[in-house]
C-alpha cells in the first residue's frame, strides 16, 4: 500500500482518542450517580411500585399470553382496590389492604417475550433497567422461564414464573430468585399414572412425540417414569420441533409401531395441530393388540381444548386449575374475570393473577419491597383460598405444592367453554416428591449490583 | 505497510471517525431524551453496529447479498460461551474463539457459496444457516442445548478460573479483569470494540483491496477479463465479514451469558439486510444507523401499550383521544413489525440509497447545491456503482 500523505496521522489520531476517553469517563458517572447508588436495585421511591409482566404476545404461545396479561391487568385492579377484589376476599392468610403495596399504587409495563429466550430476556431486561419495575412475571414457556429466571437472579430482581411446566425450572435450574405457582411434569406423571391404570389397563404400549425443548424432554421423562411403573412398554419417543405445523410425518410411523396409546407432549398449538392431525388419521377409531388406540395429552387447557375443538373429547389429561372449580377462590376469580372480559379465565391466566397476588402479600408480610427478605417471607409460606386448596410454597426449591387435576375432554359440553370435566382431584401427598431428585441449587439471597 | 501507513488517513476520514467515536461514547447522554439509555439497549445498539458494519463490507463492497449473516452471530455466540464455561469468565479468550470459529465457519460456507453469484449465492447462504440453525436447534443438542439456550451451570470446570479464584456462591458474571460486563461498563467494553471495528472498516474502505472488491461489485467479469482471479478476494471479505459476525455474537454472549439458536434463524439473517439497506449499502455509517433504528423501533415501540399511549395523547379531546389511541395502538407493542415495515416501505421508494442518502439530500439542500453537496454526490456515485 502507497502512504498517504493527506492525511494527519498518529498525534491527531491520538488526539481524537484522548476526547473519546474523556467522554467515557465523564458519562458513566452521570449515569451511575443518577441510577445506582441505591440499597437495592429499582427501590420504589415515588407513590408507585411497578410491575413487569413478560408475556408471549407474538408466537406459538400467544393465546396463553393474552390471557395472562387480561389477569394481570385484573390482579393490578383489585391490588390498588378497584373492581371488586376478586381473590383478595379469599385468600387466607392476607395482608392485602386493596391499597396498593405497602400503601404504594400499583404501575405495570410490559414486554413481548415472543417465547424466545433472547427475546425475553431483553424485554425483561429492559424493564428492569429501563422502566424501573421491581419484579418480573409471566411467561408461558420453560425454556423462556429458565432464561428469564436466571437474568433475574443476576440482577437481584425477583422473578415470579408464569405457565411453566418444566421440572428444571424449580429442579436442575432453580434459582433464589425465580417462584412458581404453576405445577410441574413430574407431579402430572405421579397424578395422571394410577387414573390410567384405571382407565386404559397395565398392559399398554405407549408410543411418545415430545416437544424438542426443555419443558418436552422433562415432560416426556416424567411420563415414561410414571407410565412405565404401571407396566406399560414405551415403544418410541420421538422429538418434533416446536412451532412445526404439520405432524403428519411423525403421525404416520405410528400406525406402523404396534403402539396403542399416543402420549402427545405437547404444548398450545403444537398440540392443537398434532392432536387434530391425530384423529384425522384415524388413530382413534382403531384397534392395537385387542384394544382400542387412546390418546393422551399429559398437559391440558381449556384454550388447547378450544382450538382443539370435537378432537379433545374423551381425551385424558392434567390441568393446574380450571375455571369449573367451584371453591369460593375460584369462583370469585372466575366472576370478576367473567365480568370484565365477558369470558372465563384460563389455567394460564389463573397461576399469574396468583402469583401476582402472592407477590403483593409477600411484601406486605415482609413490611418491606427488599428483595431477600421477600423471598424469605415466601419460602415455606403456607396459604388456601385461592383455586387449588391449601398450598405450600417449598422453601427447598420455590415450587408450590398442592392438589393437581386429572381431566377429561367434555363428550356433552354445554357451552363454548366447558370443555373440560375434572376426573379426580389428585391430593398433594400423592404427587410430592423430595427435593434433592432433579438438583440443582438456588443459589444466594443477596446479589451484587 | 508499516504503521505510518495504517493510521495516515484522509482529513475527512479522521474527522468522521473522531465524531463516530464521539457520538458512540455518549450514547448513554443524547439516548436520554428517546427513553433509550439503558444498559441492555446500548449494548444491543454496540453489538448490531458491529454486526451490520461487517455485513456491509461484503454486501456493500462486492455486493455479494448472504442471507445467512446470522449463523456466524450464532456460532460466535456458541463459541463465547463454551470458553465461560470450560475456561474463564474473561472476555478476551472468549471473544478470540468466537471471532476464530466464526471465521472458520465462513470460511467453509464462502467456499462452496462464492462459487455461484446473485440469487445463488444469495439462496446458499440461506440454505447453510437455516441448516446451521437446525443444528442448532435439535440435532447438536449436547452442544447447544436446542430451544432452551446454551447456559452457565455453577457447575462448569472453568478451567482457568478455578486456579485463580476460589468457589462462589450463584453463578459468576463475565468481567474484564474484575470489571463486570453487565451494566454500563459492558456497554463501553461493547463500543470500544464497535469503534474499532468501524475503524477498520474505514481502512478497507479507502485501501486497494476494498478498490478491487468495489470493482467486484461494478463488473466482475471485467475483472476476470483484466486478469484478476477475483475469488480470493470475494472469500477474504466473505470471511471478515462473518469475523465481524462473530465478534458480535461474542459480544452478545459477554453482555449476557446465554446462547439460543433463534439467534441463527433465517429471520435473523433477515434483519441484518434490512438494516444495512435502511441505513445505506455501502456507506460507513448506513448500516450502523439502521442497526440502531430497528433496534429502537423492537424494544420501544413494542413495549407501549395503551396505557402509555393514553397518557401520550392524554390531552387531547376524549371523543378524539379514544380514536387516537385506536389508530396508533395498531402501530406500537405487537404491531411494531408492523411499523417498521411502513418506514422500510418509504426509505426503499424514495430514498433507495438509505438514510444515509437522505442525509446527504439535505445537507446538499443546506449548502445550496454547491459546494460539500456536490463533493457529496461525487460520494455517490462512488460508493454507490450500478448494481
Amino acid at each position: 500500500m502507497t502512504e498517504r500523505n493527506d492525511g494527519p496521522s498518529r498525534r491527531r489520531v491520538l488526539k481524537g482518542a484522548a476526547a473519546g476517553l474523556v467522554t467515557a469517563g465523564i458519562a458513566p458517572t452521570i449515569i451511575t450517580s443518577r441510577a445506582y447508588g441505591q440499597e437495592y436495585r429499582n427501590k420504589p421511591s415515588g407513590d408507585t411500585v411497578t410491575l413487569g409482566f413478560n408475556v408471549p404476545q407474538t408466537g406459538p404461545y400467544a393465546d396463553e399470553g393474552a390471557d395472562e396479561l387480561r389477569a394481570y391487568e385484573l390482579a393490578v385492579e383489585h391490588l390498588n382496590g378497584e373492581g371488586d377484589g376478586g381473590m383478595l376476599n379469599t385468600m387466607q392468610p392476607s395482608n392485602l389492604k386493596g391499597n396498593g403495596i405497602l400503601g404504594k399504587k400499583v404501575a405495570y409495563v410490559t414486554g413481548d417475550t415472543q417465547t424466545k429466550s433472547d427475546a425475553a430476556r431483553a424485554s425483561a431486561k429492559r424493564m428492569i433497567e429501563k422502566d424501573g419495575a421491581l419484579m418480573i412475571t409471566g411467561g408461558s414457556s420453560s425454556g423462556v422461564a429458565v432464561a428469564v429466571q436466571g437474568l433475574c437472579q443476576e440482577m437481584g430482581t425477583i422473578f415470579m414464573a408464569g405457565l411453566t411446566h418444566s421440572n428444571d425450572t424449580t429442579g436442575k435450574d432453580k434459582r433464589r430468585y425465580g417462584f412458581r405457582h404453576f405445577f410441574n411434569a413430574y407431579m402430572s406423571g405421579a397424578a395422571l399414572g394410577p387414573v390410567l391404570a384405571d382407565e386404559y389397563g397395565t398392559e399398554r404400549r405407549a408410543y411418545h412425540l415430545t416437544a424438542d425443548y426443555n419443558w418436552g424432554w422433562t415432560q416426556e421423562e416424567s411420563m415414561k417414569n410414571a407410565t412405565e411403573a404401571l407396566g406399560w412398554e414405551t415403544v418410541n419417543t420421538v422429538k418434533t420441533p416446536v412451532g412445526a405445523g404439520d405432524f403428519s410425518q411423525y403421525i404416520t410411523p405410528v400406525l406402523n409401531s404396534g403402539a396403542d396409546v399416543l402420549i402427545l407432549n405437547h404444548y398450545g398449538r403444537d398440540m392443537v395441530n398434532s392432536l387434530t392431525q391425530a384423529v384425522q388419521f384415524g388413530l382413534r377409531d382403531k384397534q392395537v393388540n385387542g384394544k382400542d388406540f387412546q390418546i393422551v395429552v399429559p398437559l391440558f387447557s381449556r384454550l388447547m381444548a378450544q382450538g382443539a375443538g370435537d378432537n379433545i373429547k374423551g381425551i385424558l389429561g392434567s390441568t393446574n386449575w380450571n375455571w369449573s372449580l367451584q371453591d369460593a377462590g375460584s369462583q370469585a376469580f372466575v366472576k370478576s374475570f367473567g365480568a370484565k372480559y365477558g369470558f372465563p379465565p384460563s389455567m394460564a391466566a389463573h397461576t399469574c393473577y396468583v402469583q401476582a397476588l402472592l407477590y403483593a402479600d409477600a411484601c406486605e408480610r415482609a413490611g418491606t419491597f427488599y428483595p431477600p427478605d421477600v423471598i424469605r417471607a415466601l419460602e415455606g409460606h403456607k396459604f388456601d383460598g385461592m383455586g387449588n386448596g391449601p398450598t405450600e410454597y417449598r422453601a427447598e426449591d420455590h415450587q408450590c405444592f398442592k392438589d393437581v387435576l386429572v381431566v377429561r375432554g367434555n363428550e356433552n359440553p354445554t357451552s363454548q367453554f366447558d370443555l373440560l370435566n375434572v376426573v379426580q382431584q389428585v391430593p398433594r401427598s400423592q404427587v410430592e416428591y423430595d427435593a434433592s431428585i432433579f438438583g440443582g441449587e438456588l443459589g444466594p439471597y443477596e446479589v451484587s449490583m | 505497510m508499516n504503521l505510518q501507513g495504517i493510521f495516515s488517513m484522509s482529513r475527512k476520514d479522521l474527522t468522521t471517525l473522531v465524531i463516530f467515536s464521539i457520538v458512540v461514547l455518549a450514547l448513554p447522554i443524547w439516548l436520554q431524551p428517546f427513553g433509550a439509555a439503558y444498559p441492555d439497549l446500548m449494548q444491543r445498539f454496540a453489538i448490531f453496529g458491529i454486526l451490520a458494519i461487517g455485513f456491509n463490507i461484503l454486501f456493500g463492497l462486492t455486493g455479494y447479498l448472504s442471507f445467512g449473516h446470522a449463523a456466524f452471530l450464532g456460532v460466535g455466540s456458541y463459541t463465547a460461551v463454551w470458553t465461560f464455561k470450560l475456561f474463564s469468565m474473561n472476555p478476551i479468550p472468549a471473544l478470540f474463539f468466537a471471532v476464530i470459529m466464526s471465521g472458520l465457519f465462513a470460511f467453509i460456507i464462502g467456499f462452496v457459496s462464492l462459487r455461484r453469484s446473485g440469487i445463488y449465492f444469495s439462496i446458499l447462504t440461506l440454505a447453510f444457516a437455516q441448516m446451521s440453525y437446525n443444528l442448532a436447534y435439535s440435532v447438536l443438542t449436547p452442544i447447544t442445548n436446542g430451544e432452551t439456550g446454551l447456559q452457565l451451570e455453577s457447575s462448569d470446570p472453568r478451567i482457568i478460573d478455578s486456579m485463580f479464584v476460589g468457589e462462589q456462591a450463584g453463578l459468576p458474571v463475565s468481567n474484564f479483569f474484575g470489571l463486570e460486563m453487565s451494566g454500563i461498563p459492558g456497554f463501553y467494553f461493547c463500543a470500544i470494540f464497535l469503534i474499532i471495528g468501524f475503524f477498520i472498516t474505514q481502512r478497507i474502505f479507502a485501501s486497494p483491496f476494498g478498490m478491487m472488491l468495489r470493482g467486484i461489485k461494478s463488473n466482475q467479469t471485467r475483472m476476470n477479463y483484466t486478469g484478476f482471479n477475483t475469488r480470493p478476494y470475494t472469500l477474504t471479505a466473505f470471511v471478515i465479514s462473518g469475523m465481524y459476525a462473530g465478534l458480535a455474537g461474542g459480544l452478545m454472549a459477554v453482555t449476557d451469558p446465554l446462547a439460543g439458536a433463534e439467534r441463527m434463524q433465517w429471520t435473523a439473517s433477515g434483519e441484518i439486510v434490512l438494516m444495512t439497506i435502511l441505513g445505506g449499502v455501502g456507506t460507513l455509517l448506513g448500516p450502523i444507523v439502521g442497526a440502531w433504528l430497528i433496534k429502537y423501533f423492537e424494544n420501544i415501540f413494542s413495549s407501549f401499550n395503551e396505557n402509555v399511549l393514553h397518557n401520550l395523547f392524554g390531552f387531547l379531546p376524549d371523543g378524539v383521544e379514544s380514536v387516537v389511541v385506536e389508530i396508533t395502538s395498531m402501530f406500537v407493542g405487537e404491531g411494531w413489525h408492523l411499523t417498521l415495515g411502513l418506514v422500510f416501505v418509504l426509505v426503499v421508494t424514495f430514498l433507495p440509497g438509505g438514510i444515509m442518502e437522505g442525509y446527504r439530500r439535505i445537507t446538499a439542500m443546506f449548502t445550496g447545491g454547491g459546494g460539500d453537496g456536490k463533493k457529496a454526490n461525487a460520494d455517490d456515485k462512488q460508493t454507490q456503482p450500478a448494481e
